[in-house]
C-alpha cells in the first residue's frame, strides 16, 4: 500500500536578496505515499509554500534551490492493458530543466496545483486569442477566457483528446466539482463565478488530467466556512475515487485535523516534527506544536475569562537567525547552555513519529 | 464611564453590569447601484437591513457572518464612517453630558462638531496591520494623532501616555520614533490598539482584528484585548468571521446574514442551542481541529444570497434544510424566544437544532 511517490531529501531553498541569504527551506525531508493525504503546517514564513514550488521546479526569482533532491517514482501511464510493461522510473525533480518538456508534463498533468486566491495575482492583460503559456492556463484564472475554454486548454495539453471530447470532460469536471448547470457555466468567464466557484474551477482545471498527486495550497483560507467545508468534501471524494496524493498546505490546524493521514510541522524552514494525525494531536512531542495547539480557541470549550496559551516573542528575523536551536528564544521548556548552543537532530520519538528538539536526544541530557 | 444609571433596567436580573452603553434600533444602510452616464440609481445593495441590538458597558458583543453579510458595514455605520440610511444609534456619551453625568444621545442627529467629540469615546481596531497605519508616521505620531485632532498640546504629558500605552500593548518605549514597516504584523497590530485607546475610549470597534494575524500572534492579541478591556472596562464590538475566535471573546453573539441580524444571544446558550437554523449550519461547518471528531455537517446548499437581490421572503430559505412555504412568503420578525436570546426564524423554539 505505501509505496513512496515523492521523496525530498534534504531540500534547501535559499533567497539571495540585498539584505543577504534567507534559508526558506533547510534541509527538508518528506516522503509521500501513494493516495495518502500528507499536511503541512507552519505559521507565513516558514517555507511550506515555497517547499511545495520547489516540488514543481515553481520557485520564485530570486529563490534557488541550492542543494537536495526530490525523487519522482513516475510511473509510466503508456500501455495499461499490459501489468507487466508498466515501469517507474525515478525522477529527480529539482534536476530538470525548469522549462523543459519532462516537468510541463508533469506540472499539471501529474502533479495539479491549486492556490489560495486565484484572481489575486493575475494581470489582466491577456487579450483574447493571445495564447497563454501553459503556466498561466494551468495555475491561475485568465480573466478573459471562458472557465470551459481554460479547462478544455489543460486537458489538450496533457492529454491527446479533440476539442469537443476537451469540452465534454470540461463539463464533466464542472459538475463533478459541484458548480451547478456546468452546460452554462462552461461558458461563463471568471469574473461571473464567486470566489467559491472560482476556487471549484481551479480544483477542476487541476483533476481534470487525473494527476497522481494534488499540491493544495491554503485552499480554503480565502472562503467562508460553508464554501470551504464544500470544497474539502469534494477534494476527500475525488481522492477517495482516484487514489490520488495530496499534499496540504495550510495555517489551519481544524482543516488539517479532517483533510490529513499525516503532518509535519514546520518552522523557519525545517521540519520540526512529523507524525500520524492522531498522534499529532493527542500527543504533540515538540514544543512548539504543543504550543501551537494550545494557541487556538477551540469551539465549544469556552470557559469565561480564560486566557490562550500563547507562544511568547515573535518569528526570529530570517537574517539573524539565532543559534542552536531555532525555536529557543520562544520555547517553554528552553534549557540554557544546550538550546542556544546544539542544534538538534532528527529523532524517532514514537511510532512513525519523529521530532527535532533537544528534549529527546541524549546530547540534551 | 463610572457614573452609571442603574434604574432603567431593573426588570431583568442583573449580569455584570447591566448598563447599556449603546442600543441600536433598525439600522439601515443601504448602497445606491448606479448605471449609465446620468449615474441613475437603479437598485440598492442592502448592506445592512433593519438591524437592532444592543452592547451594556463593559461587554464583548460578537458579531459573525459569512463575507459580504454586512457586519464591517454594521460596525462603521455606527460611527458614521458610512453614513446609515435610516435608524437610531443611541450613545451613552460622557462628553456630551455636563457635571460628571452621563448623556443619551443619537449619534445619528449629532452635528459635525458632536460627532467629532463623541468619536473620543468610541474608536477602531481594524483588520489590516499593514494598511491601517501611514507608513510614514513614526509611531509616536501614529498614537498621538487622535490626541492632537482631539485638541491636546503636545508635551511631556502626552508623551507619558503614550509611552505608557506602548507598554500596555507589550512594545517598548524605544520603539518610539521607529516607523511602521519595521514592525512585525502583530506588533502593527498592538500599534494600532494603542492608538484606538489613546482617549480613553469606552466602546471599541473591533473589525477582524486577528484575522490577518498567524495563530500564535492571534493569541497573543485576544489576550492583550481581554486584559485590556479589564483594566479600562472596554466595551467591544468584535466584527470577525472565525467562529471559535468569537465563542472565545464574547460575552454575546450576533450572527448576521445578508444585512441582518437572524440571531443574538449569550455565547453559551448560542453555540449549545442554536434557534436559527443559519447558525446550526454554520456552527456544524467549522472544521474542529480534533482528527478524531467526525463531523456531523449540515451542508448548505448554493451560496449566500445576493444582498442587492435577496430572495423573497426570509432570505435564508432557499439554503435552509427546514424550509417550508411560509418561509418563501413572509419574512420573520427578530422576536425574543428566551431570556436575551432573539431570533428571526417562523419556527424558532419549534425546531430541535443541535449546537456544539
Amino acid at each position: 500500500m505505501s509505496e513512496p511517490l515523492i521523496e525530498i531529501k534534504d531540500l534547501r531553498v535559499e533567497f539571495n536578496v540585498r539584505e543577504g541569504i534567507v534559508k526558506a527551506v533547510d534541509g527538508f525531508n518528506l516522503t509521500i505515499n501513494r493516495g495518502e493525504t500528507v499536511g503541512v503546517i507552519g505559521e507565513s514564513g516558514c517555507g511550506k509554500s515555497v517547499t511545495a514550488r520547489a516540488i514543481l521546479n515553481m520557485v520564485p526569482k530570486p529563490g534557488k534551490v541550492t542543494s537536495g533532491e526530490i525523487l519522482y517514482y513516475r510511473r509510466s501511464k503508456e500501455n495499461p492493458s499490459d501489468g507487466q510493461s508498466r515501469t517507474t522510473d525515478v525522477l529527480d525533480l529539482t534536476k530538470l530543466d525548469p522549462d523543459g518538456e519532462t516537468i510541463r508534463q508533469v506540472r499539471g498533468g501529474e502533479i495539479g496545483m491549486i492556490f489560495q486566491e486565484p484572481m489575486s495575482s493575475l494581470t489582466p492583460v491577456y487579450s483574447v486569442g493571445t495564447l497563454i503559456n501553459e503556466a498561466v492556463s494551468l495555475h491561475r484564472l485568465s480573466p478573459v477566457k471562458r472557465v470551459g475554454a481554460q479547462i478544455t486548454e489543460t486537458i489538450q495539453t496533457h492529454r491527446r483528446v479533440t476539442k469537443a471530447e476537451g469540452r465534454q470532460i470540461a463539463i464533466e469536471m464542472l459538475r463533478k466539482v459541484g458548480i451547478p448547470k456546468p452546460n452554462e457555466r462552461v461558458d461563463s468567464y471568471p469574473h461571473q463565478l464567486s470566489g467559491g466557484q472560482r476556487q471549484r474551477v481551479m480544483i477542476a482545471i487541476a483533476l481534470s488530467c487525473e494527476p497522481v498527486m494534488l499540491i493544495a495550497d491554503e485552499p480554503t483560507t480565502a472562503l467562508d466556512v460553508s464554501i470551504e467545508a464544500q470544497i474539502l468534501d469534494i477534494m476527500r471524494e475525488l481522492q477517495e475515487s482516484s487514489d490520488m496524493a495530496i499534499l496540504f498546505i495550510t495555517h489551519n490546524l481544524g482543516v488539517v485535523a479532517n483533510m490529513a493521514h499525516e503532518i509535519v510541522v514546520m518552522y523557519m524552514g525545517k521540519a520540526v516534527e512529523r507524525a500520524k494525525v492522531q498522534d499529532l494531536f493527542y500527543q504533540p512531542q515538540h514544543p512548539y506544536t504543543r504550543s501551537l495547539l494550545q494557541s487556538i480557541p477551540k469551539l465549544g470549550q469556552k470557559k469565561s475569562g480564560e486566557r490562550l496559551a500563547s507562544i511568547a516573542g515573535s518569528v526570529p528575523d530570517p537574517f539573524h537567525l539565532p543559534p542552536g536551536c531555532v525555536f529557543h528564544p520562544r520555547c517553554p521548556a528552553f534549557m540554557p547552555g544546550r538550546c542556544d548552543t546544539i542544534t538538534p537532530q532528527w529523532t524517532q520519538v514514537g511510532d512513525d513519529h519523529w521530532a527535532s528538539c533537544l528534549l529527546y536526544e541524549e546530547a540534551g541530557k | 464611564m463610572s457614573v452609571t444609571n442603574q434604574t432603567q433596567s431593573q426588570a431583568q436580573p442583573p449580569t455584570k453590569n447591566d448598563t447599556i452603553l449603546l442600543d441600536v434600533k433598525g439600522l439601515k444602510k443601504y448602497f445606491p447601484i448606479q448605471k449609465g452616464f446620468l449615474r441613475r440609481t437603479v437598485g440598492y445593495v442592502k448592506a445592512v437591513d433593519d438591524i437592532s441590538f444592543f452592547v451594556r458597558e463593559g461587554e464583548t458583543l460578537g458579531v459573525v457572518g459569512e463575507s459580504g453579510c454586512g457586519k464591517s458595514t454594521a460596525g462603521r455605520s455606527i460611527i458614521r464612517l458610512y453614513e446609515p440610511t435610516a435608524g437610531q444609534v443611541s450613545f451613552k456619551s460622557q462628553v456630551l453630558g455636563s457635571n460628571g453625568q452621563t448623556k443619551t444621545v443619537n449619534l445619528l442627529d449629532l452635528n459635525a462638531q458632536e460627532m467629532k467629540s463623541v468619536r473620543q469615546e468610541i474608536s477602531m481596531i481594524f483588520q489590516d496591520p499593514v494598511n491601517s497605519l501611514n507608513p510614514r508616521m513614526s509611531v509616536s505620531d501614529i498614537i498621538a494623532e487622535p490626541m492632537i485632532i482631539h485638541g491636546m498640546k503636545m508635551g511631556q504629558d502626552t508623551e507619558d501616555i503614550i509611552v505608557s500605552l506602548l507598554e500596555r500593548v507589550g512594545l517598548r518605549s524605544d520603539h518610539l520614533r521607529r516607523y511602521p514597516h519595521e514592525f512585525s504584523g502583530g506588533q502593527r497590530q498592538r500599534i494600532g490598539i494603542a492608538r484606538a485607546l489613546s482617549l480613553n475610549p469606552s466602546l471599541v470597534i473591533c473589525d477582524e482584528p486577528v484575522s490577518a494575524l498567524d495563530v500564535s500572534i492571534q493569541a497573543q492579541t485576544l489576550n492583550l484585548l481581554q486584559d485590556l478591556q479589564k483594566d479600562f472596562n472596554l466595551a467591544y464590538i468584535f466584527v470577525a468571521h472565525d467562529m471559535s475566535v468569537v465563542e472565545h471573546i464574547s460575552d454575546r453573539v450576533a450572527v448576521m446574514y445578508v444585512g441582518k441580524i437572524v440571531e443574538m444571544a449569550e455565547t453559551d446558550a448560542l453555540f449549545t442551542n442554536p434557534l436559527h437554523p443559519y447558525t446550526e449550519a454554520l456552527l456544524s461547518s467549522v472544521p474542529k481541529p480534533d482528527p478524531l471528531y467526525k463531523p456531523h455537517r449540515i451542508m448548505m446548499q448554493g451560496e449566500v444570497a445576493d444582498p442587492s437581490n435577496p430572495p423573497s421572503g426570509c432570505y435564508f430559505h432557499p439554503r435552509c434544510r427546514y424550509a417550508q412555504d411560509l418561509c418563501k412568503e413572509k419574512s420573520p420578525e427578530f422576536r425574543q424566544i428566551k431570556h436575551d436570546h432573539w431570533t428571526a426564524c417562523h419556527f424558532a423554539g419549534e425546531l430541535k437544532l443541535e449546537g456544539i
